[in-house]
């Protein structure tokens, strides 16, 4: 492993009587694209807000390119983009005023702000949808802009909250185009998803997390091929003896 | 602080109130609707600035001549602000009052016209008048009525009886007479300083709805994934706010002075005027972060914003100045909007400059008031409300 963009160690967090997450300890390289695989309720977006600032770890440490999220919450903000699992869309402004104003947020420069904002949406094919207000768009597009918004600032590190979930196959696949090209170069994604046949294809290594716990790790052929079996789904399953849609 | 983040987050919050039917009738058409409507039902307009009132005459005067009471009709007919009917008996003319068919009743007494020649006779002989008492009755449902029917009365009466020589004295009395000249100016007048208030206010209701709604909608944990700040972020509500006020003081203004509203003041009163609404609407945005720190939706949000809307309305706009009495006024003072209402009579309908003790004192108030209010509803929002 090259320069780790993210080091997580001993991680715990508690809600109340509730324990999220348990000792995880993870590494994740610069320019990685990682999944943390799961069911619903398993830990992965307390792990994505832990990352990004939003939450505290109860124990443990956790540091995002060199910064600790307890004490530099502040440096790690403008080096993320975060697209949550909720559409987090101002449904009043058109979907190119919610890109430029989450460019705006992180002080992106006017200039190539309109052109990165013109490049992304294009890429996302909103283009003629653009100046049309976000309350008119479909789940799919919301979708696409909520990603688009998280990727305007050129973050180090984009955390993908489930970011395809609702989406047409033929937006899915778009949108993995889209990340496969946006990722390298320095660049780092963690994506969570509950779709396996995403992480097969767009992840270098994924996690999988269950009852807040990591219980394998490694690349998704590698851990197909530790497990006997042709699918991520299939590694779940032999894992934790429940399908992952059950466990939901 | 990030200069581009906080006009982003105006710029926002501005698109929002052109754009969101609920937020501009809240912010604009409200209080539009509002100045409109009690300007017209207040006789802030229709015709003339004249306000015409129905005067109901019962005339007893039985002396031979009668002239003094005839006379004394037809100088209170010739008043363009009064319109009088007779009436042949007492009782008739009770009822009529009472189902509100005039604004007032005046009851000639018998010795009118002898007391009215004992004057003329003797003028500065006191012990030779013959004393009489014209009885007036106002419609006690009408607050001008009230206030201005009776000095309407006095005026006719020594008029009448004395002509245009200036009398302290005359043998007719008049129960409530107040010697001051009634003012040709409808209730709309007083009304509309507290407007401004009333109009602001809303604001509280606002702020929590809007706040609310992206915390439901998980936009405030998306902005807090931002390099943005806390006091960057408070700066652009605060700013965006204050717009919202001046908005809304401009809409009210102009429909006022579009209905014949001329407040007694000039350029400079108006530009205290903004910003004694602008340092106001920061209390406003103060109360609106509490609401949304306490309201779990947006509807919750809604009704709780009224726990702090109805005292500040009741007790501090132009509600309590429409009726109020000793509790009200007391409760008041506990009001930062009864300092607007206040500051803004002072300088809208009593005429006073912008540096009279009473306007600086009351958005000495206002300010203090406004600045501990947003302060407790940012360090409140900050640590229970933005979850």
């Amino acid at each position: 492993m090259g320069k780790t963009a993210i080091v997580i160690s001993e991680l715990r967090k508690d809600f109340g009587e509730v324990t999220a997450i348990e000792h995880l300890d993870l590494e994740v390289a610069e320019g990685e694209l990682f999944g943390l695989l799961g069911p619903n309720g398993a830990g992965k977006s307390t792990t994505i807000n832990i990352l990004c600032g939003l939450l505290e770890p109860t124990r443990g440490t956790v540091k995002v390119e060199g910064h600790d999220v307890k004490k530099e919450s502040g440096e790690i903000k403008g080096l993320i983009g975060v697209c949550p699992q909720e559409m987090g869309v101002f449904p009043y402004l058109t979907g190119r005023e919610n890109v430029e104003f989450f460019g705006n947020m992180s002080a992106v420069p006017k200039k190539e702000l309109r052109e990165r904002v013109e490049r992304l949406l294009e890429k996302m094919s909103l283009t003629e949808d653009a100046d049309r207000r976000v309350k008119t768009y479909s789940g799919g597009m919301k979708r696409r802009i909520s990603l688009v918004m998280a990727l305007v600032n050129n973050p180090k590190i984009a955390f993908l909250d489930e970011p395809t979930t609702g989406m047409d196959p033929q937006s899915r696949r778009a949108v993995w185009e889209f990340l496969k090209g946006f990722s390298g170069n320095g660049r780092t994604i963690i994506l969570t998803t509950h779709y396996m046949e995403e992480a097969e294809y767009l992840c270098d290594r994924v996690g999988i997390i269950d009852h807040g716990r990591l219980i394998a790790l490694g690349k998704p052929s590698d851990l197909m091929q530790e497990h006997g079996v042709s699918n991520l789904e299939e590694v779940f399953l032999k894992l934790t003896g429940r399908r992952i849609r059950e466990a939901a | 602080m990030n200069r581009q983040r906080v006009l982003a987050i105006v710029g926002k919050d501005l698109k929002k109130i052109i754009r969101e039917p609920a937020m501009l009738f809240l912010i604009v058409l409200f209080p539009l609707m509002l100045t409109l409507v009690f300007g017209i039902s207040m006789g802030g307009v229709g015709g003339d600035t004249t306000q015409t009132y129905i005067l109901g005459v019962v005339d007893h005067g039985t002396s031979s001549s009668g002239l003094c009471s005839s006379h004394f009709i037809e100088n209170l007919t010739a008043n363009p602000m009064l319109s009088v009917q007779s009436y042949a008996d007492d009782k008739s003319a009770e009822e009529a009052l009472a189902q509100g068919k005039m604004a007032a009743l005046v009851t000639i007494p018998y010795n009118f016209d002898d007391s009215c020649s004992s004057f003329q006779a003797h003028p500065s002989n006191q012990s030779l008048w013959v004393w009489a008492t014209l009885n007036v009755s106002v419609d006690k449902g009408s607050m001008v009525a009230t206030q201005a029917i009776p000095p309407l009365i006095q005026q006719t009466l020594v008029t009448t009886l004395a002509g245009q020589q200036s009398t302290m004295s005359i043998p007719v009395n008049l129960g409530t007479a107040s010697l001051v000249q009634a003012e040709k100016r409808s209730a709309f007048f007083y009304m509309v300083p507290g407007v401004f208030a009333y109009g602001t206010i809303f604001i509280i209701m606002t702020v929590g709805q809007s706040f609310t709604v992206e915390r439901e909608e998980g936009l405030l944990r998306r902005m807090n994934t931002t390099p943005l700040t806390s006091s960057e972020f408070m700066t652009a509500q605060v700013l965006s706010n204050m717009v919202m006020a001046v908005i809304q003081v401009v809409v009210v203004f102009a429909t006022a002075f579009a209905i014949g509203y001329q407040p007694e003041t000039d350029a400079i009163g108006i530009a205290m005027a903004f910003l004694i609404v602008a340092v106001f609407s920061l209390c406003c945005v103060g109360l609106g972060l509490i609401t949304a720190t306490m309201a779990k939706s947006a509807g919750a949000a809604t009704g709780l914003a009224f726990v702090f809307i109805m005292p500040m309305m009741f007790f501090g706009t132009f509600v309590s100045a429409a009726a109020s009495n000793s509790i009200s006024t007391e409760i008041g003072r506990f009001m930062p909007s009864q300092y607007v209402t206040d500051a803004l009579t002072s300088l809208f309908s009593r005429g006073a400059s912008v540096s009279s003790p009473s306007v600086v004192l009351d958005l000495a108030v206002v300010f203090v008031c406004s600045v501990i209010v947003l302060i407790a509803g940012m360090i409140l929002f900050r640590k229970f409300g933005n979850r």
